[in-house]
């Protein structure tokens, strides 16, 4: 993919606006899957993917050619998505607290559902929509596309600290929710 | 060493993070619950990996609505330069006026000053 997009992003950071263009056709379905991961709906996703191009095409004189056009892709569409949900939550007044209970009323929620489908990566993709926005951008930054700390940190505008803390906590929720320990399990016991 | 202590930890450890500290390594060679624990985070983290591979399809109108922003983008650009480069033409017109002006006072006063007064 690098190799492809190399020329295109070569012409791109001259001024050639066919060139940018190319690059949204060729990475388009990837940036918006990452929005829609990071902020649940398809709506949202189209408005984080359009501000995230726009955003793009205004910096790509300052992008490095040493890192991947994707891989920078990914952090602008993070950071966009970052203050879309924000705008979102200060008009919604969504609880985006990262210890908030999960709501009821989703179908998907009900354990029978659960136990209907099939695929693990099914119920992963449910469960990763189940988690508050905090903790799912950091999961899905860090497991999905293999971000390191320090990006997903500068991107979500926190701390790397507490961006491992977001992370272990968001995978205990996945753990918890995916694969439930058993009543005998769940003892404390001291070693 | 408690295994409720190690609940942050074990998720790190997937990664590698903080698996450094001896205590922990020494609990996760010793307790089997850590290491089904364990055991179940990378599951779950080599199942988040393979969603890496997944790929949604945007629909057919998020490309054209993207360049059409872009294009909107250009041409509000370029009508602010264009803004600007006429700001920059009146500055510029007022200043060459302003001179001009001035100039001209200078030269009328001065002619003012070296008329030679009638002989009477």
């Amino acid at each position: 993919m690098t190799e492809t997009l190399a020329p295109l992003v070569a012409a791109a950071r001259q001024g050639d606006r066919l060139a940018f263009e190319e690059l949204v056709r060729v990475t388009s379905a990837e940036t918006y899957t990452l929005a829609y991961r990071l902020v649940g709906n398809e709506h949202d996703a189209r408005d984080v993917v359009q501000e995230a191009y726009l955003r793009a095409y205004r910096a790509i004189g300052r992008f490095r050619g040493d890192a991947k056009f994707t891989t920078w892709m990914y952090r602008i569409t993070a950071n966009c998505a970052v203050t879309h949900l924000e705008r979102r939550r200060r008009h919604r007044h969504e609880e985006l607290a990262d210890d908030a209970p999960l709501a009821d009323g989703n179908v998907e929620r009900d354990p029978q559902a659960r136990a209907d489908a099939s695929a693990l990566r099914g119920e992963l993709g449910v469960a990763l929509q189940e988690l508050p926005p905090r903790l799912r951008a950091v999961v899905v930054l860090r497991d999905i596309y293999d971000l390191p700390h320090e990006a997903i940190a500068a991107e979500l505008g926190i701390s790397e600290t507490a961006a491992k803390v977001r992370l272990h906590r968001a995978r205990r929720r996945l753990r918890e929710q995916l694969f439930p320990m058993y009543g005998e399990e769940q003892q404390a016991h001291a070693v | 060493m408690r295994c409720e202590e190690l609940a942050e930890v074990v998720a790190a450890s997937v990664d590698g993070d903080d698996s450094d500290d001896w205590r922990v390594r020494r609990h996760l060679s010793t307790c089997l619950r850590c290491q089904a624990e364990l055991a179940r985070y990378r599951k779950l983290v080599r199942a988040l990996r393979g969603l890496r591979s997944e790929v949604f399809d945007p629909g057919p109108g998020l490309v054209a609505d993207v360049l059409a922003s872009l294009e909107e983008a250009g041409e509000r650009h370029l009508l602010r330069s264009l803004l600007s480069g006429h700001k920059v033409a009146y500055v510029g017109g007022l200043a060459v006026a302003t001179a001009g002006a001035a100039g001209a006072l200078v030269i009328a006063t001065r002619s003012r000053g070296r008329r030679v007064p009638l002989a009477g």
